[in-house]
């Protein structure tokens, strides 16, 4: 542990922990667009900029390692006016769409400008003119809302091992995109998301049939139904329906990734094609029916075989798709109360 | 899995067997390149040039169906090379002296020959499993799918056994699971011999221990019919009510003409799903259930996490939770027992499985928990057989080289090995409602070595016909060099040109799963 002091109170942290993370800690909320607790720190976006005693320049709290006696300070006048100038950048040359942009709402860059008070860039002259990328059928990539925080070419390639993405270009030119800029479909990419879930900005956006805004949907946590990775997710509902979903950003198992079945499979949910009622096979056709009829139906089928031929002539297929509870009870309807082990599920297929 | 997800990225040796981890575990399959990427050593085992292949330290493209042969010549190289653990199988295992005997015999170049592989690249496998101190084996059905899949996966564990990686972090023998909620079903007692927590229906303490708990007598003491032997009872007449949930074996189901046959003839058959899939085609009942997203509850993953999955939205339409629908089953047959909500079942699936005797939905709240979680204050299990190996000592099990039922021959000359893609999920009653996934992945395909396409003149999108001795479909043709000039591969996601009208019956003894990885069939011309 070193001692390190965050505007004049001291704090106790590991010697191996960057200024961010020091500051994390002691609840100091430090902005940054670029960083990514599970990527190698960046310093891309300079919104963590602060302030430390000896240091010439304003340094990039992400990549800064703490070191015992540091004095550091987070918002002074100095630290405020840089950041309040990243983001006058970063506006010169970035949409200011934000009444129609999809990802109001959740924003970061959106959310920093509100807060630093900025308009808008104040620097006139030539901005980006690119258009989109929409070969990828689940996601769309708005190349003029960029902002090089580099975030989703990271994802790409130290998590997803995909190697999809790269910055091209330098300078002005520069931009997150595929090789040659020949669009994700002529690309390696694999449609994980990962990328679209890690954006800060509405660079990169699930594509949508509807445009919803983000402070009308609800998210709900809960388990892929996928594989069994048992990945962790947001379902994004809206006005009862299932829109979409995304990774839950921490924690096991799948620490923030999804594949392109996570990520966007959700459709069957709200299909048209969903079974919506019970049916009842009646002259060889199977008709609509109430549950009560379909309930009666089966349980005089199970009495009268039961009876008949007796527990062991029936049997139940139950489900790796189903919840556990599903499943004890389904083995504890054919056990306890039809009388037969005749239990058995797809492990196998 | 013995270990845990999150130990792959700081094993040094990964072993994948009969897993193609990138399109069907993704995520995992992310972790172990980047393991990769870190200077872990990869050691691929699979007759196709999967994309983890590719980046492997050593690629053994073995024929399908000679796991076996593989892991006893890795094992007998071990040995013979003085690379094995003497003091942890000393302390922690029994039987290895048959064991070493009954593995002599696989030399580098009968192993190299039954499989197809370099002599000199079984060595050096074999080598760096045993000289890492953080080996992990990762498989799936690609050597469970046999119908020596139980000795498959005992050779695994007899690998691991000798080198001391059991019981260890960053080590172990670590199926990946298939489905969301297999480990679930297995562990909430979805078998014919077991209740929830593999508690054997035989045993009479355990069956009187369930009967106190439901309130029942005569709970039945013999085990009950595996899926194939329920689908053979209904061909001899002995089965005549069947309830399927959740399962679709009109597409997932070995040789779908016998499915078929059983699932017409039988009198009654309920079939509870999200859609009319081809199996609720069938039914003389099928009852609407809600989706994932619209219910309460819980599963389990592959590394044993018990997970929330929570309601998102309604019911759609006039569908209902599966376990609503099985309560009010249960009521009108006179058991009632009522659930508030599945939090409910959870108690009591608690009270009566050792291993879920510490999980509540109040502790899920925070987080996952690997079981055996045994009580409320434990933390969970991240590896199983720490302390010591759960039976007592680890028991190395002798397995012999059998092969496949099926071999090629004359006139089915080729051998079908089937399997998933990464745009589709299983029988496709979801994902083939996705429409960017049809795009993508639109329909099946047979993946075809070049030389043999032109041997056989084919092209690559021809529609050729394949047949095996049980049926045969229409599908197009893959021109690819990922895979050997006498074996194709199909997925078995789509039910037009189905891959298991071509599978085959042929079942492991032990564990009743279909050799879905080897039948021999034949390629023709269309018209």
């Amino acid at each position: 542990m070193v001692k390190i002091e965050i505007n004049d109170v001291t704090y106790d942290v590991p010697e191996d922990f960057t200024v961010l993370q020091a500051c994390e800690q002691a609840g100091i909320d430090i902005p940054t667009l670029c960083n990514d607790d599970r990527l190698v720190a960046h310093a891309a976006c300079r919104m963590c900029l602060v302030e430390v005693e000896g240091m010439r320049n304003l340094m990039t709290a992400c990549s800064l390692k703490v070191s015992d006696g540091m004095k550091v300070k987070t918002h002074t006048p100095k630290v405020i006016e840089a950041r309040r100038s990243v983001l006058d950048l970063l506006m010169s040359n970035h949409p200011n769409d934000c009444l129609t942009c999809e990802k109001s709402g959740e924003c970061k860059l959106q959310d920093y400008c509100y807060e630093y008070g900025v308009e808008r860039g104040s620097f006139v002259g030539e901005r980006r003119d690119l258009p989109p990328d929409e070969s990828n059928e689940f996601y769309d990539y708005d190349r003029n809302k960029c902002i090089l925080c580099g975030r989703c070419v990271r994802v790409c390639e130290e998590l997803q091992c995909t190697h999809a993405l790269t910055i091209d270009n330098r300078g002005f030119g520069a931009l997150a995109d595929t090789p040659f800029r020949a669009g994700r479909a002529e690309s390696t990419c694999v449609s994980c998301g990962n990328c679209v879930a890690v954006c800060p900005v509405g660079a990169l956006l699930p594509k949508r049939e509807k445009r919803i805004r983000a402070w009308d949907t609800k998210k709900v946590k809960t388990t892929c139904t996928y594989c069994g990775v048992g990945c962790q997710l947001e379902l994004i509902t809206h006005k009862g329906k299932v829109i979409g979903s995304k990774p839950v950003e921490q924690g096991e198992p799948n620490h923030g990734l999804l594949c392109v079945k996570g990520s966007y499979a959700t459709d069957f949910i709200n299909h048209e094609e969903r079974l919506k009622t019970p049916l009842i096979r009646r002259n060889g056709v199977l008709e609509e029916a109430s549950w009560n009829a379909a309930f009666d139906l089966i349980v005089s089928k199970i009495k009268e075989t039961k009876e008949k031929y007796g527990s062991n002539s029936l049997g139940g297929f139950t489900s790796a798709r189903c919840t556990n509870e599903d499943n004890y009870l389904f083995q504890k309807l054919f056990r306890a109360v039809i009388g037969t082990n005749n239990v058995d599920h797809c492990a196998r297929l | 899995m013995t270990n845990s997800i999150s130990e792959v990225v700081d094993n040094d040796v990964i072993f994948v067997i009969g897993t193609n981890t990138t399109e069907n575990h993704p995520v995992i399959g992310t972790q172990i390149k980047r393991a990769k990427a870190k200077g872990a050593k990869l050691i691929v085992a699979e007759p196709r040039r999967i994309e983890l292949a590719e980046e492997a330290d050593v690629f053994l493209q073995i024929k399908p169906g000679s796991n076996i042969a593989l892991l006893n010549g890795m094992l007998n190289y071990i040995i013979e090379n003085d690379l094995h653990d003497k003091e942890y199988i000393a302390e922690r295992t029994e039987n290895f002296e048959e064991l070493k005997e009954s593995v002599k015999s696989y030399t580098l170049e009968r192993v190299a020959e039954i499989c197809d592989v370099d002599k000199d690249d079984i060595a050096k496998a074999a080598r760096m499993y045993a000289e890492s101190d953080r080996a992990g084996i990762y498989y799936a059905m690609g050597i469970t799918q046999h119908r020596t899949g139980t000795h498959n996966v005992i050779a695994t564990s007899n690998l691991a056994l000798a080198c001391g990686n059991i019981g260890r972090e960053f080590t172990g023998v670590n199926p990946l699971r298939g489905q969301n909620n297999v480990q679930g079903a297995c562990d909430m007692g979805g078998l014919p011999a077991d209740y929830s927590g593999y508690q054997k229906v035989f045993n009479e303490d355990v069956a009187q221990k369930f009967e106190k708990a439901w309130g029942v007598e005569n709970l039945p003491r013999e085990g009950g019919l595996t899926i194939p032997d329920m689908l053979d009872a209904i061909g001899d007449g002995s089965l005549r009510f069947l309830y399927i949930m959740g399962e679709n074996p009109m597409v997932s189901d070995p040789d779908i003409n016998h499915v078929k046959h059983a699932l017409e003839s039988i009198d009654f058959l309920v079939v509870q799903d999200i859609f009319l899939t081809e199996t609720a085609e069938l039914a003389d009942v099928v009852l609407p259930a809600a989706s994932f997203a619209e219910k309460d509850g819980t599963f389990t993953n592959t590394e044993r996490r018990v997970q929330r999955v929570r309601k998102a939205i309604e019911p759609v339409g006039d569908s209902k939770p599966d376990w609503v629908i099985l309560m009010e089953i249960m009521r009108r047959l006179g058991y009632d027992k009522f659930y508030k909500d599945p939090s409910k079942i959870m108690e009591e699936i608690a009270s009566v499985t050792p291993q879920y005797g510490g999980i509540s939905y109040e502790r899920l709240e925070n987080g996952g928990l690997q079981w055996p979680c045994p009580t409320k204050d434990h933390p969970g299990t991240k590896y199983l057989h720490k302390e010591k190996i759960a039976r007592g000592k680890g028991l190395f099990h002798p397995v012999e080289h059998i092969g496949s039922a099926e071999t090629k021959d004359e006139e089915y000359p080729f051998i079908l090995t089937t399997g998933r893609i990464l745009y589709h999920y299983h029988t496709r009653s979801m994902t083939g409602r996705e429409e960017g996934l049809n795009k993508i992945a639109p329909s099946s395909f047979i993946e075809i070595n070049k030389c043999t396409a032109d041997k056989l003149g084919f092209k690559d999108g021809e529609t050729i016909k394949v047949s095996s001795r049980r049926g045969s479909v229409d599908v197009v043709v893959k021109v690819t060099d990922i895979i050997d000039e006498d074996v194709v591969f199909m997925p078995f996601h789509y039910a037009c040109g189905a891959a298991n009208y071509l599978t085959g019956a042929a079942l492991d003894p032990i564990s009743k799963i279909p050799e879905y990885k080897v039948s021999a069939v034949k390629l023709e011309k269309v018209g």
